[in-house]
Order: C-alpha cells, then sequence, then structure tokens
C-alpha cells in the first residue's frame, strides 16, 4: 500500500509539474483551445452547411477537431522535457519510469478535458446541437481522454530527441488513436441524438482501449527513456 | 579484394539464388493456375435457373489470400524479433525486424489493392466504408507505414531499433482485429467467413490456392532473405565509417593501417551474417 501511495505520489509529482509550467506558459489555453475552435469553425466554412448537417456529423468532427488539437498539446507536453536537460535529470532523479509516464499522462488528460469542453460549448453554440444524455457525454469523453492522453504521451516520447518530432509524432499516433475516435464519435453520436446508435457499448470499447493504452505505455515508457 | 570479398559484398548466395528461382517458378506457375486451368466461379440458382457468382474475378482471391495470409505472417515476424530486439538488444533481431515489417508492408499494400480491384465487380465498390476488415487493415498498413517512416529518421541505430520496437508491438495489436473482424463482427462486413475451415470449394480451386500459399511463401521467404542482407550490409557499412573516422582521427593516415585497424568489412561486432 505504502509502495502504491510512493507511485501515484511520483506520478503526481511530475503531473503538477508539468502543469505548473503550462498555467505559467499558458500554451494549451493561448494557442491549443483557439486552434481547435478554429478547426470547429473551419469545418462549418468548408462544409458550407445548415445546423442540421452539421448536427448530424458533428461527433465526428468535434473528435477529429479534438484530436488534431492533442497533437499540439503532446507535441507541447514532450517537448518541455527537451530543454536544459530536463531529460537526464528526470532520468537521474530516480522516479519509476512507468510514474513519470502516469505523470505526465495525467496532465495531458487535465488539458485534453479542457479542450473537450470547451469544444463542447463550441458545438452547442455554433453547430446548435443538444445534449440528450449528458452522463453518456462527460463518460466517454473522459475515457476517451485517458486513451488519447495516454498513447500521446506514449508516442510522444517515442518520437522525442528526433529532428523529425513534428512530422513524425502524427503518423505514428493518429493511426493508433483510428479505434478511439470511432469509439468515441459513436458514443457521442449517442449522447448528442445524431444517430441511434448504443453509445454505452462503444463507451466499453473505449474503455478497455484506454486501460490497454495505458498500460502498454507504462510498461514500454522504461525501455523509451532509458537510453 | 579477390573471391571471397566480393562474394561478402553480395546479398546473393547459391541457396538464395535457387531459392529466388524457385519463387519465380511458383509465381509463373500459380498464373497459369490461377488464370488457366481453374475456371470461373459460376453458380446456378437452384430456382431461377440464372447464373450468378463471383465469374472470372475469383482468379484474383488465388493472389489475395496468399498475400493477406503471408502478411500476418510477415508482421509476426516482426513482432518475435522486435521483442528480440527489446530482450537480446542485438542489431541480427532489429534487422530482422525491419525486414519482416518492410516485406509485410509490401504485403499489406497489395492486399488492399487486390481486394478493391476484386471489391469492384463483386461488391459492386472499390472500397467499403462500413467493413470492419477493410478498415481493420487500413489501419494496419498505416500504423507501419509509420514504424517505416521511424525507420528513416537518423537517430541513434540502438536507441531507434527500442523505439521501433514498441511501435511494432503495438501495431500487431490490430492483427487479431483484421483476422477476427469477420467473426466478431458479422453484420459489419462484406467479407465473407472462411471457407478453407469447412473445405467447401472444389479440388482444383483448393489446389490452387494452397499452391499460391507455397508460391508466395518462397517469394515471401526470399523477399525477406535479401532485405535482411541488405540491412546487414548497412548496418556494416555504418561501423565501418564510425571505426574509420575514429582511426582517422587517431592520426593512421595510411591505407593499409587504416584498414588493418577497422578490421576489413565484417559485420556489426559479435553477430554472424546468415
Amino acid at each position: 500500500m505504502a509502495e502504491l501511495r510512493r507511485f501515484l505520489g511520483d506520478a503526481w509529482l511530475v503531473a503538477a509539474r508539468d502543469l505548473r509550467i503550462e498555467a505559467r506558459s499558458r500554451v494549451v489555453v493561448d494557442q491549443v483551445v483557439p486552434f481547435a475552435l478554429l478547426v470547429l469553425v473551419l469545418f462549418g466554412l468548408a462544409l458550407d452547411a445548415d445546423h442540421r448537417t452539421l448536427r448530424t456529423f458533428a461527433p465526428g468532427l468535434f473528435w477529429v477537431a479534438v484530436l488534431l488539437s492533442a497533437l499540439l498539446a503532446v507535441h507541447r507536453s514532450a517537448s518541455v522535457d527537451q530543454s536544459d536537460g530536463t531529460l537526464d535529470a528526470l532520468r537521474m532523479s530516480g522516479l519509476p519510469p512507468s510514474s513519470l509516464f502516469l505523470g505526465k499522462a495525467a496532465a495531458v488528460f487535465v488539458q485534453l478535458v479542457l479542450l473537450e469542453a470547451v469544444l463542447v460549448g463550441g458545438l452547442l453554440v455554433l453547430y446548435g446541437v443538444e445534449v440528450v444524455d449528458p452522463v453518456l457525454l462527460v463518460v466517454a469523453g473522459l475515457l476517451a481522454g485517458v486513451a488519447v492522453a495516454a498513447a500521446g504521451t506514449l508516442y510522444g516520447a517515442l518520437a522525442s530527441g528526433l529532428g523529425v518530432r513534428e512530422t513524425l509524432l502524427p503518423i505514428l499516433l493518429l493511426p493508433v488513436l483510428a479505434p478511439v475516435l470511432i469509439g468515441a464519435t459513436r458514443a457521442f453520436d449517442d449522447a448528442l441524438g445524431a444517430a441511434a446508435v448504443d453509445g454505452w457499448a462503444w463507451t466499453g470499447l473505449l474503455a478497455v482501449a484506454a486501460l490497454v493504452v495505458t498500460v502498454v505505455g507504462a510498461l514500454a515508457h522504461g525501455v523509451l527513456i532509458e537510453d | 579484394m579477390a573471391g571471397r570479398d566480393e562474394r561478402r559484398d553480395t546479398t546473393g548466395s547459391r541457396g538464395s539464388r535457387l531459392l529466388g528461382c524457385a519463387a519465380l517458378v511458383g509465381l509463373a506457375a500459380l498464373g497459369v493456375l490461377a488464370f488457366v486451368l481453374t475456371g470461373p466461379d459460376v453458380r446456378i440458382h437452384p430456382t431461377t435457373g440464372e447464373e450468378f457468382g463471383q465469374l472470372d474475378a475469383v482468379r484474383m482471391l488465388y493472389l489475395h489470400v496468399p498475400m493477406a495470409v503471408l502478411m500476418y505472417v510477415s508482421y509476426l515476424l516482426c513482432a518475435v524479433a522486435s521483442v528480440g530486439v527489446l530482450v537480446k538488444r542485438t542489431p541480427w533481431w532489429d534487422v530482422m525486424a525491419h525486414s519482416a515489417a518492410e516485406v509485410g508492408t509490401v504485403l499489406c499494400g497489395l492486399v488492399l489493392v487486390t481486394g478493391s480491384i476484386w471489391g469492384r465487380p463483386v461488391w459492386n465498390t472499390w472500397w467499403e466504408w462500413g467493413d470492419v476488415r477493410l478498415m481493420t487493415t487500413l489501419v494496419l498498413f498505416l500504423l507501419f507505414a509509420g514504424y517505416l517512416a521511424l525507420r528513416r529518421t537518423t537517430a541513434d541505430p540502438r536507441r531507434q531499433a527500442r523505439r521501433a520496437a514498441v511501435v511494432a508491438l503495438v501495431a500487431v495489436l490490430d492483427i487479431p482485429l483484421v483476422n477476427r473482424s469477420v467473426a466478431w463482427w458479422e453484420n459489419r462486413t462484406l467479407h465473407q467467413q472462411s471457407t478453407l475451415e469447412e473445405l467447401k470449394i472444389e479440388d482444383l480451386t483448393l489446389f490452387t490456392l494452397m499452391f499460391g500459399f507455397l508460391a508466395f511463401g518462397l517469394v515471401v521467404c526470399w523477399l525477406i532473405l535479401q532485405r535482411f542482407r541488405v540491412g546487414w550490409l548497412e548496418q556494416a557499412a555504418i561501423d565501418h565509417g564510425i571505426e574509420a573516422a575514429i582511426a582517422e582521427r587517431r592520426g593512421e593516415t595510411s591505407p593499409a593501417e587504416l584498414d588493418a585497424a577497422v578490421g576489413g568489412r565484417d559485420g556489426p561486432a559479435g553477430e554472424a551474417s546468415p
């Protein structure tokens, strides 16, 4: 029990550090969230659509906007460890790689939840959607957030230190997140009343995806940061 | 530079040339079997008496199905080799993982293309978004496209090997989904259930399909062997370059001394080339 507490305490240290950096630099709030809203606006312009069409496609467009914005958040999360020898310092600190992973993923998760909340507001105002099942919306949003944050942190570490990280990260990460995109979109289809599907079944799939990615990420992170 | 060294600088050997010839003959024989000797898939409707079936499009399956199965085999070989990279940490496993992934991705691309060509007359569409197996196969292709992109980056080879191994092990998690999708999502796929398990197909058709596995098996073995040897020579060239640079820095400027210092052009230390 004491070990678990220490493990979670270590993860919390890392998460709090990343969130403190974000609170001071405000990169996600000032740049990533406006970018996500911009993507929603661009979809509206590109589809040249009425409210009815936008309401039908809102779940898919929402999650595409989240994934594109998550790339920026993940990129930012990985890049804060690249300067001033921070990664070396983290390696030397004796923190277990898995708690380091959980901490970084938790910080990205908090930022993604903030992003999703703003984007749902965008859907309500810009696309005129109505929330039919708020509980499903929140649960699916949180579970998909965990999966995206965990996969993003894993692949962010994987692409870090390479000169081509900016271009490599999307092609590594987005195919991995394809099942999350499908599951989250179907769950939101149900929660926003856009299509008649069983959103809770898809939410179950999201839970499995979130668990698998988090476990794989925690196990693999040691391999990635030890070199 | 005579005899022995020249042989070491090629990717061919007597065995691999024989294998290559056997693969070529196998492919030619498969072509004859698939396009000449076997008939089109024509069935008669029991009540109306009308002809239906896949007609000549069925011939594409003699290529498509063996390539799909060997794609799984190549990717599983890549996964095993990736575990080897993480456990053993030797270049042999790394080059093997890279070779298998590259050949597997070529096969995956061909599976998508041949499936699409087959689907146009049979399903009346080049691409079906609702089909789970198509989606999971496309995702598999994209996952390994990312893997190969990571391979092309100029990182320290040992770091790159371990990172690539992690990417490969995550990517192969998609294979059970591709393989079992027709059973798990029966209503979400146009793909038919496996007819091989129940042996519902005719003798020559079955033989041609089995022969396809053999012919493509030979081709894949040959490709992986060749790719492995190219990868091995690449590693040797990198090692040679590093050692030569170190020797040069030490002021050993005489070419004879340089060659003596780097020990010729052997493969990466501690491993024997096959």
